[in-house]
C-alpha cells in the first residue's frame, strides 16, 4: 500500500520496459522484472526470433498476471472448432484471432514469424488496424489449442468470446463501391479526353468521320457509367419513391436520366455533341463524395452485445470432480461450474463453494464489489475478485437476468431509419424551385419559339444538378467524421453527428462514465511509518468527515482506532490531535509549515506530521475525471443535464458540488430503469444524449437519440452505440458538440456557393444556349470549389477542437 | 488523319488494360487492409535470423 521513493538503481525489464525493483532475475545478461517475461524471452530466443527486440524497444508485454493452464482447452470441442474456422480446404484451415494486445511493429513482426515457432503453422498474416492475426495451418500436424496457447506463450493471448461462435465473423468487404468508382473515373478521363476537339472547335469540327468516330466512343464509355456506377443513385430513389417520400437521390437520378438521354439523343440523330463528359464527372465526383463519407472505422465495432463480453469457454466440474473446459453455450441447469480469479460469471447461478467478491461494476454499475454467501444466487456478468469459487448453474446463458435486456423492443427497432438528415428537406425545396423553373420557361419558349422548349427544359435539369447539395454533404460529413476522430471521438455514421447537434439534454451515467474505471488510488511518499505510527494517523482521520481523510482512513482499515485527545480541526487546512502525549497533523502543505511538491498536481496532497516532524505526505489520485467540474457548468448553459448511475447514493454531495442542487440525480437505477428514464424524457420532445460506458447502460444507450459509450481502452469492450469517446478527450465533450452544430453551418454555406454556379448555368440554359463547353467548364469548377470550401471550413472549425487539451494523467 | 483512329483505339486499349489491372487488384483483396502494409515493408529479411541460426549450427559442430 505505501510504495516507496526509489533512490536505487533503476532496472527496466527488457521484455515489457517495466521497472525491476532489487529482486530482479538475471538471463544472458539481460534483466527481467519476472519469471514470465523471463520465460517468454527464452521462447522467442530458442527459435532465433530475436529480431522481435531490435525492431522495437521493449516490446513485450508484461506476464506478470500468468495464464492459467488448460484456459484453451474449449477450442478441442468440434462445434467450436467449426465456427472459429472460417475456411478450410483439405487439411489447410484458416482461422482468424483477434489479439487486442497488439501495439507495434515488433508484434507484428514476430506474429507474421509464428512459422517458425511451430512447424505446423503455414503462413500468418496480421491486420494491425483490426489487431488481428489470420493463420493458416494443417489440422493434421497442430490443433486450435495449440496455436492458442503458443500466442499465449508468447504474450498475446487471443480474446475469444461468444460472439465468435454465435455470429457471422466476416464481413464481406464493399468492393463494389470501389469498382464503380474506378469504372466512372476511367470512362470520365477518357470522355473528357475525346471532347476536347468538341471543346477546342467550339463544335465545328472539319472531318465528319472524325466527329462520329468521337461521339460514338464517348457514348460507348458513357454506357458502363450510367448502367454499373450510377445505379446506386436509382435503386435508392426507386426505394424512396416507393414509400412515397422524395430523398436526395430521387432529383440526381433525374438528373442523370435526362442527361444521358439527351445525349444519346444528339448523337445518334446527329445534332450535337451531348453532355456525357459532365454526366460521368458529377458521377465520378458523388460516388467518390459518398465512399469519403462512409469510410467508417472498421477497426471499432458499435455493434457489441453481452455475446462480446462473456468468455467462451468455462471449467464445469464432472462427476469424477475432473474439471472440463466447455463452451459457455453447451451450459445445462444444474452444471456445476469453477470461476477463477478475474473471471466473468458466464450464467445466473447460485454460489456453492468459496468465498465470492464479484464486481459488478460494468453490469450494473456498483462501484464497490459485492460478497455473495453460500446458497445466494450469483448473476451473470460479474468479475470474481478474489480466488476461485463453485456455482451451480440455474439458469441457461442466454435466459440470465443480464441478457434479458435485449430482449427488449428497442433492440429491435432501427433508429436510423425513423431520423432523416437535413439535407433532404432542403433538396426537396430545391428541386420544386428547379422544377418551377422549367415549367415557367417552357412556357415562354413555348409562345415566343417552339423549337427551344425542349432544348431549355433539359438544360436546366442538366446544369442545376442537386449534385451540388450532396457533394457539399457528404465531403463535409466526411471531413467532420476524420476531424472528431482526431479528437478521439468515433462517430458510427454522419447521421449520428447530426443528431448530437440537434440533442438539448444529456444523461450521465456514473461509474466509469464521470469517474474512472479503477477507484481513487492512495499512494504514500516519503519515510518509512511504523505501525504504530499508522494506527496514530488512522485514529486522527477518522475523526473527520473530509473526504480525503475518509480515503486515508479506507486505505488504513486493518488498524484499530485509538483515543484522541485535542482534536482540532481547520477547514481548508487540516486537523491535528494527540494520542498517548504524541502530536500528529495532516493537512496541506502551508498548514504543516513546508511547501508543497510542485510535481504531483493531479490529485491532493495531504501531509503528515508526527510530533511536528514531517514523515511525508499522501497523493489522493482524483475520482472524477479531471476537466468534469469545468465541463459540467459549460455543458448546462446550453443543454439539461442528468445523472442516472446503478451505484449507490454515497457520492451525491461530491456530485452536486460538481452538477448543482438543482440537477435531477438517480441512483441505485437498474438497466431497464434507466431505459425508462431516457423514454420518459423522450416523451417530452426532448432529444437525449446518454453517456454511458457498461453493459447496464446498453439499454439506455440504445433508446437515447444519440448513445455514447466512454472507454479508457479502445481494445476492450464497449455497449453498442452510436459513437465512442475515449476516455482522455472527456473534457472536450462541449467543443465536439459545437463542432457537431458547426457541421450544418458549413453544408449550407458550401450549398450557397453551389447555388450562385447554378445561376450562371441557368442563365445559359434558359436561354436554350447551353454548349458543351460550358457545361464541362461549370461542373468541375463548381465541384472542386464545393470540396475545397468545406475541407477547409471544416479545418478552421476544427482548431477549436484542437485547442482543448487532453487529459493524459490517468493513462 | 487517318493514324488519329489507331492511335487513339490504341490508347485507349491501353487504359481499359490498366482498369483491368485495377479491378483485379481490388478483387484481391490489396485495399481491404491499408495499413499493415506500411509497417511490413521495414522489416529486414531474415538478416538476424539467419546469422543467429547458421552460429548455433556452427556452435554444435
Amino acid at each position: 500500500m505505501f510504495a516507496e521513493a526509489q533512490t536505487a538503481q533503476k532496472h527496466s525489464c527488457y521484455h515489457c520496459g517495466d521497472s525491476c525493483n532489487s529482486d530482479t532475475i538475471k538471463h544472458e545478461e539481460k534483466v527481467f522484472c519476472c519469471d514470465g517475461c523471463k520465460m517468454v524471452y527464452e521462447i522467442i530466443n530458442d527459435k532465433g526470433l530475436c529480431d522481435y527486440y531490435d525492431i522495437e524497444k521493449n516490446p513485450g508485454l508484461s506476464q506478470k498476471i500468468k495464464v492459467r493452464e488448460g484456459k484453451f482447452a474449449f477450442l478441442e470441442d468440434e462445434t467450436v472448432k467449426n465456427k472459429l474456422i472460417h475456411f478450410s480446404q483439405g487439411t489447410q484451415n484458416h482461422v482468424i484471432f483477434y489479439l487486442p494486445q497488439m501495439h507495434c511493429s515488433s508484434c507484428v513482426w514476430l506474429l507474421e514469424h509464428l512459422n517458425k515457432i511451430n512447424g505446423g503453422i503455414i503462413k500468418s498474416q496480421v491486420n494491425f488496424l483490426k489487431k488481428e492475426v489470420t493463420v493458416v495451418f494443417e489440422s493434421n500436424k497442430v490443433s486450435l489449442k495449440t496455436i492458442a496457447e503458443i500466442l499465449t506463450s508468447v504474450g498475446y493471448e487471443p480474446h475469444i468470446s461468444l460472439n465468435n461462435i454465435s455470429t457471422k465473423s466476416i464481413k464481406k468487404y464493399n468492393k463494389a463501391k470501389i469498382y464503380k468508382i474506378g469504372i466512372a473515373g476511367f470512362c470520365f478521363g477518357n470522355i473528357m479526353m475525346l471532347s476536347f476537339p468538341e471543346y477546342f472547335s467550339f463544335g465545328y469540327l472539319e472531318d465528319e468521320h472524325l466527329k462520329r468516330f468521337f461521339s460514338f466512343l464517348n457514348l460507348f464509355l458513357a454506357l458502363p457509367v450510367f448502367f454499373y456506377s450510377a445505379s446506386d443513385f436509382f435503386i435508392s430513389s426507386y426505394k424512396s419513391l416507393k414509400q412515397k417520400f422524395l430523398n436526395i437521390d430521387a432529383p440526381i437520378a433525374l438528373a442523370v436520366v435526362i442527361t444521358f438521354s439527351r445525349s444519346v439523343f444528339e448523337i445518334l440523330t446527329d445534332t450535337g455533341a451531348g453532355y456525357l463528359d459532365s454526366m460521368s464527372g458529377i458521377v465520378f465526383f458523388m460516388l467518390v463524395g459518398r465512399y469519403f463519407q462512409d469510410l467508417t472505422y472498421e477497426t471499432l465495432s458499435f455493434e457489441r452485445d453481452y455475446k462480446s463480453y462473456f468468455p467462451l469457454g468455462v471449467s464445469v466440474i464432472q462427476e469424477d470432480l475432473s474439471e472440463k473446459q466447455i463452451p459457455v453455450s453447451k451450459l445445462k441447469v444444474g452444471d456445476r461450474i469453477k470461476i477463477h480469479h478475474g473471471e466473468i460469471i458466464p450464467a445466473d447461478c447460485i454460489l456453492f463453494l468459496g468465498k465470492a467478491s464479484i464486481d459488478y461494476s460494468f453490469v450494473t454499475g456498483e462501484s464497490l464489489p459485492t460478497e455473495k454467501t453460500i446458497g445466494e444466487i450469483v448473476y451473470a456478468g460479474g468479475k470474481q475478485t478474489e480466488g476461485a469459487i463453485e456455482l451451480e448453474v440455474i439458469k441457461e446463458v442466454s435466459q440470465s437476468y443480464l441478457t434479458q435486456l435485449w430482449n427488449n423492443d428497442v433492440f429491435k427497432e432501427d433508429v436510423e431509419e425513423k431520423k432523416t438528415s437535413f439535407i433532404h428537406g432542403l433538396s426537396k425545396y430545391f428541386t420544386y424551385v428547379l422544377f418551377t423553373i422549367a415549367i415557367i420557361t417552357g412556357i415562354y419558349w413555348k409562345i415566343n419559339n417552339p423549337s427551344n422548349v425542349l432544348n431549355s427544359i433539359t438544360a436546366i435539369l442538366i446544369v442545376a444538378c442537386p449534385c451540388a447539395l450532396l457533394l457539399s454533404a457528404t465531403f463535409t460529413n466526411g471531413n467532420i467524421l476524420r476531424y472528431l476522430g482526431r479528437s478521439k471521438f468515433y462517430a458510427k455514421n454522419a447521421n449520428a453527428v447530426e443528431r448530437i447537434a440537434d440533442a438539448d439534454t444529456i444523461v450521465f451515467d456514473k461509474t466509469g462514465t464521470i469517474t474512472y474505471q479503477q477507484e481513487a488510488k492512495l499512494i504514500y511518499q516519503g519515510d518509512l511509518l511504523t505501525e504504530t505510527e499508522q494506527s496514530y494517523i488512522r485514529s486522527l482521520a477518522s475523526q473527520s468527515n473530509h473526504p480525503l481523510s475518509k480515503a486515508i482512513v479506507t486505505s488504513l482499515q486493518t488498524f484499530k482506532p485509538l483515543k484522541i485527545t485535542d482534536y482540532t480541526e481547520i477547514k481548508g487546512k487540516g486537523i491535528s490531535g494527540k494520542i498517548n502525549g504524541v502530536g500528529i497533523k495532516l493537512g496541506s502543505a502551508n498548514y504543516l509549515g513546508t511547501f508543497a511538491n510542485q510535481e504531483q498536481n493531479d490529485g491532493s496532497l495531504v501531509y503528515v506530521s508526527i510530533n511536528e516532524q514531517i514523515k511525508g505526505c499522501f497523493i489522493i489520485k482524483n475520482k472524477y475525471r479531471s476537466g468534469l467540474t469545468s465541463l459540467i457548468p459549460r455543458l448546462q448553459k446550453t443543454h439539461a443535464v442528468y445523472i442516472v448511475s446503478g451505484d449507490n447514493e454515497n457520492d451525491k454531495e461530491n456530485l452536486q458540488h460538481i452538477f448543482g442542487r438543482e440537477t435531477t440525480m438517480l441512483f441505485n437505477q437498474k438497466p431497464e430503469d434507466k431505459l425508462q428514464f431516457i423514454r420518459s424524457l423522450q416523451s417530452q420532445n426532448k432529444k437525449v444524449i446518454m453517456l454511458g460506458d457498461g453493459l447496464n447502460d446498453a439499454g439506455a444507450l440504445k433508446q437515447s437519440d444519440v448513445g455514447i459509450a466512454i472507454t479508457d481502452d479502445m481494445n476492450n469492450f464497449s455497449p453498442a452505440c452510436d459513437a465512442i469517446l475515449n476516455g482522455s478527450n472527456f473534457n472536450k465533450l462541449t467543443e465536439i458538440i459545437q463542432y457537431c452544430k458547426d457541421d450544418k453551418k458549413v453544408i449550407i454555406g458550401s450549398f450557397i456557393i453551389s447555388i450562385i454556379y447554378n445561376i450562371v448555368g441557368l442563365y445559359f440554359a434558359v436561354q436554350g444556349d447551353l454548349s458543351p463547353v460550358i457545361a464541362a467548364i461549370l461542373m468541375p469548377i463548381s465541384s472542386i470549389s464545393i470540396v475545397l470550401f468545406t475541407s477547409i471550413s471544416a479545418w478552421a472549425f476544427s482548431l477549436k477542437l484542437k485547442n482543448q487539451k487532453t487529459d493524459k494523467s490517468h493513462v | 488523319m487517318g493514324a488519329i483512329f489507331i492511335m487513339i483505339g490504341a490508347s485507349l486499349l491501353m487504359a481499359i488494360g490498366f482498369l483491368i489491372a485495377f479491378i483485379w487488384s481490388v478483387k484481391n483483396g490489396q485495399y481491404e487492409d491499408d495499413y499493415t502494409p506500411s509497417v511490413r515493408m521495414l522489416f529486414d529479411s531474415n538478416s538476424k535470423a539467419k546469422q543467429s541460426t547458421e552460429n548455433k549450427t556452427t556452435n554444435n559442430n
